[in-house]
């Protein structure tokens, strides 16, 4: 099991381990960087809530691009489930969360 | 790194696999559909927790009840898991010899159950402070949420030492490839959740 499996096998090898290492260099920075501005308090709380949301949006997109390997550059089912799923997940999550708080509001129950 | 040719979610073993990469293609497929409808319930006990941020009904809330270093160290936990099982199929992928695949699966596995000792270690010290299920609304959403993702990670080493169990019994054949390259999906996916985890319920609740 040692042969290598194919000529350029060793160069695409080592695309696909620096793919992975860059990845998981692109996931702490996306990581790091939260967990300082919460722990310091360095921006306001609405400001602070923004910025958690949207590097922790890169961040999924990270994982999905360089662990998952699924990217735009070719249309497969794989993806268009993955939109499909986030579509779903949207209506769903966002709709409870919106009646949820109204029904509060209109309860008084905040 | 899905170039042309890709044919399944993961990293593809390409044909120099022969049979083995053409077997892939349909449970790959299968598989990813299953974590999709995972990542749907996911959401909903994530909904279910939004919904119940204010019901702490007098009792403790994110700031007196979390740890933000130890949430750090399972997140770079989980993190690291994720690039030593890439490595794991970077080895199955381009042939490098069992006992390496083996390696990198065990470390896979180790940080796991570390990460599960963390995770443990924070339930008990909220436990300690009063804060269990029963204390609130809020809190019987929290312990519905973040324990579910624990016991994926718990079912995912289980899974993992059960692949490690077949590579000593059959060999690294046509099973143990497409398990290893389904497990690699689940953990990649789970280190998604906790992403999602970590910044709603971790850094949300201490802003």
């Amino acid at each position: 099991m040692n042969e290598p499996i194919h000529p350029d096998a060793a160069q695409d090898e080592r695309r696909e381990l620096h793919s992975y290492r860059n990845g998981a260099g692109f996931a702490l920075v996306l990581t790091l960087v939260p967990f300082a501005l919460v722990h310091w308090h360095a921006i306001s709380r609405p400001n602070l809530l923004i910025a958690i949301s949207a590097f922790a949006l890169v961040q999924i997109c990270v994982h999905f691009r360089f662990f998952l390997h699924i990217s735009f550059s070719h249309q497969r089912e794989d993806l268009q489930l993955i939109l499909f799923s986030a579509l779903l997940l949207g209506i769903m999550v966002a709709g409870t969360v919106w009646i949820m708080a109204s029904l509060a509001q209109r309860m008084s129950m905040t | 790194m899905s170039r042309p040719g890709a044919k399944y979610p993961g990293l593809n073993l390409t044909s120099a696999h022969g049979v083995d990469d053409a077997e892939a293609e349909n449970l790959m497929f299968g598989f990813w559909v299953f974590l999709m409808s995972d990542a749907i319930l996911f959401g909903m006990v994530f909904a279910s927790y939004a919904t119940s941020l204010n019901s702490t009904a007098g009792g403790p809330g994110p700031h007196q009840l979390f740890d933000i270093n130890s949430a750090f160290i399972e997140t770079v936990l989980l993190l690291a898991s994720s690039t030593t099982f890439g490595m794991a199929s970077l080895a199955l992928k381009y042939k490098r010899g069992t006992l390496r695949l083996i390696a990198w699966l065990t470390a896979t596995v180790l940080l796991g159950v570390v990460f599960l000792g963390f995770e443990l270690h924070d339930f008990s010290a909220m436990l300690a402070k009063g804060g269990g299920p029963g204390r609130s609304g809020y809190l019987s959403a929290f312990f519905g949420l973040v324990p579910l993702h624990g016991l994926h990670v718990l079912g995912g080493c289980i899974w993992l030492l059960c692949l490690v169990g077949q590579i000593a019994r059959y060999g690294v054949d046509t099973a143990v490839k497409i398990g290893i390259m389904r497990l690699a999906l689940f953990w990649h996916f789970l280190d998604i959740v906790w992403v999602a985890i970590f910044s709603v319920v971790y850094l949300g609740g201490l802003t």
